[in-house]
């Protein structure tokens, strides 16, 4: 799956909070919760972003919280895939279960600025910077988190299963 | 080759003899926890599968983020749970009036246990390693999942060794212990890692000290912050925990990616400044004074009745300072009436604090405590992210209940010793 799009561009340790701040939190309505996604940092985010932006960030991405609410918000605003130099544990692990694609790449993220557009094909990790012309591998996913990724989530790896 | 305390754990759950470092495994779960924020999207995930609970002694859930409920979307999420745990005789679900906060009372309670595995939709859930369990915070889908198959996937951590070596002085906390740990490895310096205590200093870490510290081993990145077993920890287990356990201790020889020492006899009160947990500096060292608006005392990390013991000798014969407000939040029901009868309910009234029913309330800046731009607040919760406790433009200081008690009574930031 190759997917194109404009990199929204953020630093080390976004943190859940910021990225759906708790205030929100009486709902777990994907919609409503876009509605609110990283506006303590970025109140230009959730009314400008277009589906198909991707959103990059440094290190320990999505670190705090356990908070679904977090990868979801992202989800539901049209981000397919978020590339960062790293992740926070409980953040990856819930984009991966949800079905949202999170590539890690180290500090090749240096080259991603904000607006640049990027090609990134999900499934070998290769991600092209259309703008600036380079290329990035992230690193793959271990053993059968490739196939819950695969699945589209959790729930559809486990009904599968059955 | 040896294995570390986590490798125990999850090898016993997953049926293996031993495990290493980077190995998948599935396991077999002890217990899975949600709260009022985490556990309706779960249950949503629980349903669409469409399989009962696997064991409704073993899920626990804990309506105390929001409740008693801020707003009508919050008794709207009360409700989905209440509704739940009555339908599938959910045995660990409670009330308000028998709530605490969830890291307070499952260990209170003895509803976690040494050797236990625990995952629970609240990255704080890393607690229990305090009463060497493993236990790790996930997401609401793992968590529905859960509910319903008992399982769950886990790559085995690396781990860093935490040698702990001295004495704890007078005057110093396990929340300066975990601070400073923090300022020394950084916010992600555990990332995907266990941190494992060990050291002649674990000792003179009174449960709660332990209890503290494996709760904040997530603002290290950490997956989980386990302690051994010892004459402490059985002492706090035994009138607990009801069920069969079974401690572990880490092999001699289990590998180990990293080893940081930590001399407690050395410790200072430490605050961690906006807006992440690791930016650790000693309150001695501030060289200009902070003016405050805001103290809380309470939250997972430090609402045990010793937390509050500890503010209410600092605050005996004291008063909050004009133009500070101080809200002191009981971690459980237990936690409260013990601190009633011991007079500190009293002290924290007479010293003007606003003393609340057990809530997570103000820490994640959900109601109970909210700041306006601008203010700034002495904390003893875990997190002191941008936008945290109220405004974008407010401000939280992480510090044990030494530095808050002592902040609130001179309404700037300092340490109990500067209180005459």
């Amino acid at each position: 799956m190759k997917l194109e799009g404009k990199v929204w561009r953020y630093g080390d340790n976004i943190d859940t909070d910021v990225i759906i701040p708790a205030r929100y939190l009486n709902t777990f309505d994907p919609k409503e919760l876009a509605s609110h996604c990283m506006v303590d940092i970025d109140e230009s985010f959730a009314g400008n972003v277009q589906e198909g932006d991707i959103m990059v960030g440094g290190r320990n991405f999505g670190c705090g919280s356990s908070r679904e609410h977090a990868p979801v918000a992202i989800k539901a605003s049209g981000i397919p895939v978020v590339i960062a130099a790293s992740f926070a544990r409980i953040f990856y692990r819930n984009g991966i279960n949800i079905g949202l694609p999170l590539l890690e790449i180290g500090d090749d993220v240096e080259k991603i600025h904000a607006d640049d557009k990027l090609q990134v094909d999900v499934s070998t990790g290769e991600i092209r910077n259309l703008t600036t012309g380079d290329v990035f591998h992230a690193h793959p996913l271990p053993g059968f988190v490739q196939e819950i990724a695969e699945a589209g989530g959790l729930i559809e790896y486990i009904k599968n299963k059955k | 080759m040896g294995m570390t305390m986590s490798e125990k754990i999850l090898a016993k759950h997953a049926g293996l003899e031993r495990v290493e470092a980077g190995q998948l495994v599935t396991c077999k779960l002890d217990m899975v926890l949600a709260n009022d924020i985490t556990a309706p999207p779960s249950i949503k995930i629980f349903e669409s599968i469409g399989r009962p609970v696997f064991d409704n002694e073993k899920i626990a859930l804990v309506p105390d983020h929001f409740q008693p409920a801020k707003d009508i979307k919050s008794a709207e999420l009360a409700k989905i749970v209440r509704d739940f745990a009555h339908k599938h005789k959910i045995v660990h679900y409670f009330e308000q009036g028998r709530v605490g906060i969830e890291h307070v009372i499952l260990p209170e309670k003895g509803i976690v246990a040494p050797g236990m595995l625990t995952i629970g939709a609240d990255s704080h859930t890393c607690t229990y390693g305090a009463v060497n369990g493993f236990a790790t915070g996930v997401g609401s889908t793992d968590l529905g999942a859960a509910m319903a198959t008992g399982e769950a996937w886990f790559k085995v951590p690396q781990a860093i060794k935490v040698e702990l070596s001295g004495k704890k002085p007078a005057g110093i906390s396990g929340k300066d212990v975990i601070l400073t740990l923090i300022g020394m490895i950084g916010v992600d310096g555990a990332l995907y890692k266990s941190l494992e205590f060990a050291g002649d200093g674990v000792k003179s870490l009174t449960m709660t000290d332990r209890l503290t510290i494996s709760n904040m081993a997530i603002e290290a990145g950490g997956k989980a912050g386990i302690f051994p077993y010892d004459e402490i920890t059985a002492a706090y287990v035994k009138d607990r925990v009801k069920k069969p356990f079974e401690p572990v201790a880490a092999d001699d020889d289990a590998i180990y990616c990293q080893v940081v020492e930590i001399n407690l006899s050395e410790l200072k009160p430490v605050v961690a400044f906006p807006h992440l947990p690791g930016n650790t500096k000693r309150v001695e060292d501030i060289k200009e004074p902070i003016a405050i608006q805001q103290v809380i005392i309470g939250s997972c990390t430090n609402g045990r009745l010793e937390d509050l013991q500890i503010a209410a000798e600092v605050f005996k014969g004291h008063k909050v300072a004009d133009g500070v407000r101080c809200i002191v939040i009981p971690g459980s029901p237990a936690v409260y009436k013990e601190a009633m009868k011991r007079g500190y309910i009293d002290i924290f009234i007479d010293a003007d604090c606003a003393v609340s029913t057990p809530t997570c309330g103000p820490c994640l800046g959900g109601y109970m405590g909210i700041m306006a731009a601008g203010e700034k607040c002495v904390s003893t919760t875990n997190r002191n992210f941008r936008g945290r406790m109220g405004h974008v433009d407010s401000e939280v200081y992480l510090a044990g209940p030494h530095v808050a008690a002592a902040s609130a009574i001179l309404g700037r930031i300092a340490t109990a010793e500067e209180v005459q």
